[in-house]
Formats: structure tokens, sequence, C-alpha cells
């Protein structure tokens, strides 16, 4: 029988590794939406003095894939400093599965991005960042990379599905160049609300689409 | 390779039956002219008698005259021919104006879609949360230069029946010509074009223990619809191409041997499989219809959990079934059914369709109830979206 899944990926899609909460994470974060069918929430613990993840746990809603990118990216960066875990790629991750199917690799990111979110998080509650930056044009862009076009499975961004982002008073108008009754326009709307929205300094979201 | 799978998924494709495969053979190896006039060679003759009764067989099915079954390749060509022939022969004489309801199969929504790229006008009618159509509605919808609807009698994903005795009443009182894609109610649940009002009817083999690539358009006399493919004169040019005559004796033996005992078979196991489910298994919705729903379907979404990983881990196991998650589909795009029916992108992702044949047994109905719970069970484990403890 003949899987578009390597033997690697069908091992930690069966079986997946450190699955589950971590009660009281140091760190923790959740990327993606059921609204686009694949979510990840990613738990840490961490070693104050050393800054290194003692103890990493995921949970997956998706495809095999997202389960099994979960899984690796646990292996990979349990016992790591913080600092080598946010160098993480989706590549390493995809290598360490022996590939994924293309149309699959936006899973890849999605688990990556809740690694890094992860320790962000915990970076945020114990001071390891600088001042809280003001949300900019470049802020919204780069988080808009983590919004999928379904069309194509890669983001909003890279597919120039986006034609314009305004930043004021905390107000974030994003323009996309699909008409509103597209079949995916609702799923992108909420997508973007859901990146942009979080922002601590955001009040109001707003998509505007080409009609 | 000899191995064990319990196929559910017979929407799709099913195994064909031998005994249509026995009824074929001749009219490859014996009888294999091509259908002539009664003044050709006498194997030709041979060779159009055959045909005819095959669609005497078929029509019967229906209580259709045998000369209005056009045999095509399929579901997907019928359909064509009905939009497409339809809009061509009546666009410069009526108007450009269709009605399809929003979860037509794929060869109705995208010939329909075509059409709107031409210069038509297409009504995407909206369905109730079990999948049906409200006449009323569609009454509603009908305009002076409305020239076709076309609503399906089941669909193929949630199996739900749509009141097509109704549908075609307003239609004729209208005069609208009408339309209904009956691939997966053909011989599962009974239609009498004469009294349903039916114009123009989709079926196909495939769905029946059938061979795939024969189907046929049903098309009452005197309705108005132009030849789309050209070619040849065959089915009184009506549609051209070499007949594919062993198919068409397939397609009339496997309408022969659905019986009312196994549509009683498959809504017994069905029903057991609908009940299991909804018993053992928490958080779980059906989708489409509870009475009105062909005997042979079963859809249920499984919340917080994804679809095509609840058909991977299955087919682990050895079962196959399909699901409405974006995953799964070549087009990444979640069920258009199931969001249709006002469901949402989850409820898509997490939906799974089982589709029975003539060859499953209840001890694999039973079989896939239990391996679909410990399946679900499993991946709610790791759900983010699952509330635990």
């Amino acid at each position: 029988m003949k899987f578009p899944y390597s033997e690697k990926v069908l091992e930690h899609f069966k079986n997946p590794k450190n699955v589950g909460k971590i009660d009281n994470a140091d760190g923790k974060a959740t990327e993606g939406s059921p609204a686009c069918g694949d979510m990840v929430s990613v738990y840490i613990s961490v070693d104050p003095k050393e800054l290194t993840i003692t103890d990493i746990k995921f949970e997956s809603y998706g495809c095999a894939s997202n389960i099994a990118t979960g899984s690796i990216i646990t292996e990979l960066a349990k016992g790591m400093k913080l600092e080598d875990a946010k160098k993480i790629s989706w590549q390493q991750a995809s290598d360490a599965l022996g590939g994924l199917p293309p149309v699959k690799a936006h899973c890849a990111v999605l688990a990556i991005e809740g690694l890094r979110s992860a320790i962000e998080n915990y970076e945020e509650k114990h001071g390891l960042v600088k001042e809280k930056k003001p949300t900019t044009m470049e802020i919204v862009r780069s988080r808009l990379k983590k919004v999928m076009n379904p069309l194509s499975g890669l983001d909003l961004i890279r597919t120039e599905l986006v034609k314009g982002i305004d930043v004021s008073g905390g107000i974030v108008t994003v323009k996309v160049d699909l008409p509103s009754g597209h079949q995916f326009a609702s799923n992108i709307k909420e997508e973007i609300d859901d990146k942009i929205g979080t922002l601590w300094d955001v009040k109001e979201v707003h998509v505007e689409f080409t009609d | 390779m000899e191995r064990k799978i319990v196929y559910m998924d017979n929407s799709s494709a099913t195994r064909m039956d031998e005994k249509v495969l026995e009824a074929m053979m001749p009219y490859y190896f014996d009888v294999y002219a091509v259908a002539s006039s009664e003044f050709g060679y006498s194997l030709g003759i041979e060779a159009k008698e055959a045909l005819d009764g095959a669609r005497e067989t078929i029509g019967k099915r229906v209580n259709a005259e045998a000369e209005s079954i056009v045999f095509t390749s399929g579901s997907t060509e019928s359909s064509n021919m009905a939009l497409k022939g339809v809009a061509m022969a009546l666009a410069n004489k009526k108007g450009k104006h269709i009605i399809v309801s929003k979860i037509e199969d794929f060869p109705v929504l995208n010939s329909a879609k075509h059409l709107e790229r031409q210069g038509f006008s297409v009504t995407y009618l909206d369905v109730g949360a079990d999948g049906r159509v409200d006449p009323s509605v569609l009454s509603d919808s009908i305009k002076k230069d409305t020239i076709l609807v076309s609503i399906q009698h089941a669909n193929q994903e949630i199996g739900t029946i749509q009141d097509i005795g109704e549908i075609g009443r307003i239609c004729h009182e209208r005069d609208v010509i009408f339309h209904t894609d009956a691939t997966h109610s053909f011989t599962r649940v009974p239609v009498d074009v004469q009294s349903s009002s039916v114009d123009l009817m989709t079926i196909s083999a495939h769905t029946i223990h059938g061979p795939k690539g024969i189907g046929a358009l049903y098309v009452r006399p005197k309705t108005i619809i132009e030849k789309w493919m050209d070619g040849g004169y065959q089915e009184r040019d009506r549609r051209a191409g070499l007949e594919n005559i062993p198919g068409a004796l397939g397609f009339a033996k496997a309408t022969e041997l659905v019986s009312e005992n196994e549509n009683e078979r498959l809504r017994k196991m069905r029903d057991h499989l609908i009940e299991r489910i909804m018993m053992e298994v928490s958080h779980v919705t059906l989708n489409g219809n509870r009475e009105k729903r062909v005997p042979q379907n079963a859809n249920i979404t499984f919340h917080y959990v994804e679809g095509e990983s609840i058909t991977l881990h299955m087919d682990l196991r050895g079962f196959s079934l399909s699901t409405g998650s974006a995953c799964f589909s070549k087009s990444l795009e979640a069920s258009h059914v199931i969001r249709g029916i006002g469901g949402d992108h989850e409820r898509a992702h997490g939906s799974v369709r089982f589709t029975l044949g003539r060859y499953n047994s209840m001890n694999e109905v039973d079989s896939v109830v239990e391996n679909i719970s410990e399946v679900i069970n499993k991946l709610r484990e790791i759900s983010p979206l699952m509330e635990k403890g």
C-alpha cells in the first residue's frame, strides 16, 4: 500500500510523542484555528537559570502532517536552550520526518510557529522582552504570513492576496484581493481577525474585500 | 495480495457484481459489432437489439419509455448534457435563467458556473439544515426567463432526498424544464418519472455495482434539448459516439440486481450504524435528514477532531471511508454540502461519510463502529479543542 506520507510521519501520527497539556506551564501558545482545519497548542516548562526547555507537550487538531510535526518538534526542542529552540525551522522539522508532501508544508509551519510563540509567551511573562512594541505595518505583515490561502496552501502575503495594510489609532485595516462572496472569504476574515486582533494594542480589525 | 478491506465508500464507486460481468462478456467477445439499423449485417442487428433491451430494462425501473433513455459515459456527462443542452436550446428562444440548489454535486454545480461565465444567470437555492429545498422558495425564484431547474434527487454526501414530486409539479405548472441528478438514488429509492414530472434525469451504473464509465440521461419525449457533443447520429441523434454496448448491458443487469430486499438490508445496517455511533460516541452530529435519506448513507460529524486524521487512522486499520474535510479533498476545500446546510468549517472538517453496498455485512458495521470510536477517542486525547477531565 502506498501512502503520501513517509514511514516516519506515519509513526509519529500513530503514536505521537509528548502529547497533552502541562498544568501551570511556563509558556504556552496556540496557533491556527478550527476554521482552517489545523490547530496546534504548545506548552513548555523552562529552567529559569539555564533558560532551557525542561519539558514540552503539544495538542493538535488537524491532519496527519499537523500531528506528526507537533510530535517531532517536541522531540527536537526538549532540552534545548530557548534561543536555539526558537531557530528550529520548518525545513528541519520536515527533514526530521523524512519529508512532507508539499501541499502539507503549511502544517509544519504551524507547529513551528506554535513553539516560537510559546517561547515568546515565556519571555513576555518573565520580562525577557524589552518594552512592548507598538503594532506597525511590518508586524501586521509578518502576522499575515501565518494566515493561509486555502487555494494554494501558502500564506496570504506569499500569494499576494493582501493589497493593503493600514494601522492607525489601534484600528488595523487589511485589504484582501478577493470578492466578499468568494468561497474562502469568511474563512480568511476569521483567520485575520484571529491573528491581528490578539496584538496588545489593537482594538479593531477591519477586513476589506474587493467589492 | 490478499488483504481484508472493509469498504464503505460505495457512493464513490462500487465493487462490480460478477453477474454484471457475465452479462457484459458476450458483447466483448461474440457480439462485438457496432449497433446497426435493421438493414445492416446480422451481428450489428444483434448488438442493436441487445442495446435496446438494456434501454428497456433501465427505463422500466423508473416507468420511462425505452427510447427516452440516452446512454452516456456516466453522471458527469449526463448532467453536463442536461444543463448545457437545455441552455443552448433555449437561450435565444426563452431566456437565460437557471436554478440549481447550493448542494448539487460538481457536474451540475460546475456546469451552472460555466454557463454563468457564458452570460447565463444562475440562482443557487439555499437548503434547510437537513439539506432540503423548500418548494415554495423554489417557486418564488422562478422568473419569466427561467429555462431550467436542476435539483438533485438525493445528495452525494449527506443522502438527503428531495421532494422531486412537488418540485416537478411546480416546474411543470410554470412551464420550466426540470432536471434531477439521481446518481445516488437510482434503484435505491423508487422513482416514477411520470408521476413526479421529471423531464431529465441523470443516472449511473457505478453506484449500483455496475461498470464504471456508463450512465444515462432520461429525456422526456419532446423535451427541448440540443446535442452538445458533435459526431455521429447515435442514440437517436442525441449523443454522438460509438455505443458502449457491454457497458449498457452491464448497467441493465446491475439495475435488475438491486432489489427492495437489498435496500431494506442496507437500511437496517445503516440504522444500526447511526444508532450505535450516536449512543456510543459523544459530541457527534448526524448530517442530513434522518428519515428522508437514501438507505445506504450515513454522514456524521465527530466534533473536535479532523476528518483526514480519522480516515487515515481508519485506513491503517483497513476501513475505506471518506470525509468532507478540506485536507482530504483535491481542492483543499471543505465540503460545500456541509457548509450549505449551515455547518461551519469545523463541522465540515470533522465529517465522515459511510456509504454501504451489497458486499457489506452487519459484522462490518459493528466493526467500523468499534474502530471509529477508538480512533475518535485517541484523536480527542490530543485535541486542544476537547475539554478533558
